[in-house]
């Protein structure tokens, strides 16, 4: 690392090394039977430079080729972008604890256990359903070093436990699922096999649903497969300071209903997506985006947050290439109504649990369409059956300026969003019945 | 940089020794480069360079994986895939026959495109962006090039040593257009499996595409409900891949026996015009090559004859456990996974129809055309156009905006009722299954016409 620095050094004025190395034990269930483990281990050492000016990247697998890696970063910097930041020097990092060593304890036997253990649980309920299901466990180092001084160095365990059962009848399909992370190991099946036969059960009848405009609420899966990915882009500094967000000059603004409150949060102990700093090497924090319906703040790293003359919210995630402002977990507070007394206010309407398709749509301008892959028709305050042939239709923007409640049980969504169902009072429907 | 080839004769003297039903490895050396622009800008320019390799072993059934970036200590990651495929092996081994190949399948890529200079590809893109900024209206856009050169070796423990490359080349292209708040997109995307003609010259494209994303600010919304749809190529290989192509992956049928049911061959699953194929051994695109990354020959497969379903994509798995031949779709986005039973090229046979037959009878419908993008859950799809017109008293009328298309693959492969004589195909898209995302392929068609068809709208 240091080497890379200082051969760096020699060819431009600043850079910046970022290292990361995984490994990662999964064990894979297919048809309901044990079918694969498997191990991987990764390396990739990303290399930024800043050379007259502008910013040179690249990338490589293995560190045996400093010298490479140099020469090819270097060669991008010459048509680089103008760097408007400088990195940061060596800073005082908050205590985000991420990494639990019995991770490492649980051993490929366990993991198996569970894995059988949650199959065992829905076949025991539904015998016809077939499951793939899988446990993971890992660990990931992450170091960064720049010419400024500055240096982190963290480590991260992860595990996770999931379950897809698709359950099939003449040409009918229905597929449900549940997936939790931690960086704690989970060991208890019933944190995925209790919203699993949750959904049987609610999935066991059909209903029809009118085409027309109706009621709705969004589980927090409903909330993450449907609205989340318009909100993931418009918080986004960079389509901010390029003026393709619909709230980027609404800081302040009341857009959405009171009831609405979320940050960005990458502080919360033992979540996946959290950590003590971003890619870059700015300290994490806790960064409000909406606070009781306001819009008040959007997410940055170091050179979108230079360009905009903010500061860096300590958003910078690295894909293949240069760091970008990312979410890192979205929380939504929780309201005051359980999801109970939301379903006995409908006289007629929809509960969606999974969307299918609504990422593929004018996702920037906060539309969204899809199918209701899993989802159920509420009558008179009651769920009444499984919808199918359905797809919805609507704007973030709208749907979220007047919203009737938001459910006080919170719960996560994969790795990076909290959220508790949001109750709409219409959302345009579709269906062949 | 390390000698995969090197690497590789060590490692087939280690799988030799293997006391395992079968076990293969992987080894890969590739290199990538991109450039983004946003907006005004080029953002991005970075080179991505990457070496690694995997071991599958397969012992009563069971697989074991280890994928790694470091050589070192060969046989002790060889030792870690044989333990696990051990340790979950409860059965028998199935695999069908592949014979051994040792062969070098070198040649095909007349170019390395990520060693072509950089300011060549900048000018070009320059170019574009600058058309792009021509227009009014336009509130940001993006810009998104890469390039890749891979070289891979397979060889297992039959005896299989092949060397094979590929190159990749994408430009996707997204232009927003915003006003009082309402925010407007288009896009394109073109790819080839290596030269870099494919992109160039598409400044005409680039220029209806700009004026496309202002247009659509004035376009109306359409209301929801079942249309008559006209797709045209593009967006009918969308449509081919996410119906009906996932659900010819046999891994989601083989040791599902309702699936078998649904899949039974000779099933009726559209009008006797209807011919859909999966072909890796048609040259020259995306999807095409020669060995899959089990060693299996590619091959084309009818995936459905005159309406009726013929044939299917295997795996050496699922072709043993199915009875079927194998035909060569194993396929692994990297080294870092295993190969799973993929698309190679899929398209719609042309049929007889000509466009202008096609609307000539729809009293009111809508023409969807270009992609944004498509899923399944195998039973329903969705896939969204990149542009839409209604269609009114058999022509082409007013733009409204991009729709998205629902349906169950069951009665709308059934619901064709008009195929046209024009294929095209589409080489600018990624697929992605489970976490095996973007796997060159590419899709096609003549347009189609599809009969109630649910659409999304207000």
């Amino acid at each position: 690392m240091e080497e890379i620095l200082s051969l760096a050094r020699k060819e431009a004025q600043e850079a910046e090394v970022f290292l990361v190395s995984s490994e990662e034990t999964q064990v894979h269930f297919e048809a309901n039977r044990l079918k694969q483990l498997q191990t991987r281990q990764k390396d990739s050492v990303s290399l930024r430079v800043v050379k007259d000016g502008r910013i040179g990247y690249a990338t490589a697998t293995l560190l045996d080729n400093a010298a490479e890696l140099v020469r090819n970063a270097v060669e991008t910097a010459q048509f680089g972008t103008v760097a408007k930041f400088r990195f940061p020097e060596k800073t005082v990092y908050p205590q985000v604890d991420v990494f639990d060593d019995s991770v490492n304890a649980v051993t490929i036997d366990n993991m198996i256990e569970l894995g059988t253990a949650m199959i065992d649980t829905v076949l025991a309920h539904t015998t016809d359903i077939i499951c793939d299901a899988g446990t993971n466990r890992g660990t990931v180092s992450v170091r960064i070093a720049n010419t400024k001084g500055g240096e982190a160095e963290y480590h991260k365990s992860f595990f996770s436990l999931g379950l897809e059962g698709s359950l099939i009848n003449g040409t009918d399909m229905l597929f449900v699922g549940e997936s939790q992370g931690s960086c704690h190991p989970l060991l208890d099946p019933a944190l995925i096999t209790g919203d699993v036969l949750r959904q049987l059960e609610l999935a066991k009848d059909r209903a029809a649903v009118p085409t027309r405009p109706l009621p709705v609420i969004f589980t927090p899966t409903g909330v993450a497969s449907a609205l989340i990915f318009s909100l993931m882009s418009a918080f986004n500094g960079k389509s901010v300071l390029e003026g393709a967000s619909p709230i980027g000059e609404k800081l302040g603004w009341q857009v959405f209903d009171e009831k609405l409150s979320l940050w960005d949060d990458a502080t919360l102990a033992y979540r996946p997506a959290s950590r003590p700093c971003d890619d870059e090497g700015v300290p994490s924090r806790r960064t409000p985006l909406i606070e009781r319906g306001v819009v008040s703040g959007f997410l940055y790293d170091l050179q979108t947050a230079a360009r905009a003359g903010a500061e860096s919210t300590g958003n910078g995630e690295r894909g293949n290439g240069l760091p970008a402002p990312s979410p890192s977990a979205f929380v939504i507070a929780p309201g005051g109504a359980s999801f109970e007394e939301m379903l006995a206010d409908i006289k007629e309407g929809l509960v969606i649990e999974h969307l299918m398709g609504a990422s593929q749509g004018n996702v920037l301008g906060g539309e969204f369409s899809g199918n209701v892959l899993l989802g159920y028709k509420v009558e008179n305050g009651k769920i009444v059956g499984r919808v199918k042939d359905t797809m919805v239709s609507g704007n973030v923007y709208e749907l979220l300026k007047e919203i009737n409640a938001v459910g006080k049980e919170a719960k996560w969504v994969g790795g990076s969003l909290l959220t508790p169902p949001i109750y709409c009072p219409r959302l345009s429907v579709a269906s062949k019945g | 940089m390390a000698d995969i080839q090197a690497i590789g004769t060590k490692l087939a003297e280690i799988l030799r020794k293997q006391d395992v039903d079968f076990i293969e490895a992987h080894l890969e050396e590739s290199q990538n480069s991109h450039l983004s622009y946003r907006s005004r800008e080029l953002e991005s320019v970075g080179r991505v360079d990457a070496v690694g390799g995997n071991v599958r072993a397969l012992a009563k059934g069971g697989w074991g994986f280890v994928s790694f970036n470091s050589f070192d200590d060969l046989a002790g990651k060889v030792a870690l895939a044989v333990k696990q495929a051990r340790l979950v092996g409860k059965g028998e081994s199935r695999l069908a026959e592949v014979a051994p190949v040792v062969e070098k399948v070198l040649g095909s890529v007349k170019e390395n495109p990520v060693d072509l200079p950089l300011a060549d590809k900048k000018q070009l893109l320059d170019g574009y962006n600058r058309i792009i900024w021509e227009t009014s209206g336009i509130q940001t856009s993006t810009i998104g090039y890469a390039d890749g050169y891979k070289r891979k070796i397979y060889l297992n423990s039959s005896g299989s040593f092949i060397e094979q490359e590929r190159a990749d080349v994408m430009l996707r292209v997204s232009v927003v257009a915003a006003r009082d708040g309402d925010i407007q997109q288009a896009g394109l995307s073109v790819g080839s499996p290596g030269e870099p003609e494919k992109i160039k010259d598409l400044e005409e494209d680039i220029n209806r595409l700009a004026r496309h994303a202002v247009a659509l600010l004035e376009a109306p919304r359409v209301n929801g409900g079942e249309y008559t749809v006209v797709l045209d190529p593009v967006l009918a290989g969308v449509f081919v891949h996410e119906a009906f192509g996932h659900l010819s992956e046999s891994d989601f049928v083989y040791e599902n026996e309702r699936m078998r049911e649904i899949m039974q061959m000779g099933k009726q699953f559209g009008g006797p015009h209807l011919n859909i194929i999966d072909s890796a051994a048609v040259p020259g695109l995306r999807g095409s090559y020669k060995y899959d990354d089990e060693g299996t020959p590619a091959t084309r497969t009818y995936l459905i004859r005159e309406g009726k379903l013929v044939g299917r994509l295997h795996s050496r798995e699922t072709a043993a456990k199915m009875n079927e031949a194998p035909t060569g779709n194993a396929r692994a986005v990297s080294y870092r996974y295993p190969p799973i039973v993929r698309m190679t090229n899929t398209f719609i046979e042309p049929g007889s129809v000509s466009f202008e037959d096609m609307i000539a009878d729809i009293k009111e419908g809508i023409y969807a055309k270009s992609w944004y993008g498509g899923t399944t859950s195998m039973e329903m799809f969705t896939f969204s156009s990149g542009e839409a017109y209604m269609i009114r008293d058999g022509k082409i009328a007013e733009a409204v905006r991009p729709v998205m298309l629902t349906g169950n693959v069951f009665t709308t492969l059934q619901n064709i009722d008009a195929i046209g004589n024009d294929l095209d195909m589409n080489q600018g898209g990624g697929c992605g299954k489970g976490e095996q995302v973007p796997l060159p392929v590419s899709n096609g068609s003549p347009h189609i016409r599809i009969r109630h068809c649910l659409v999304g709208g207000k």
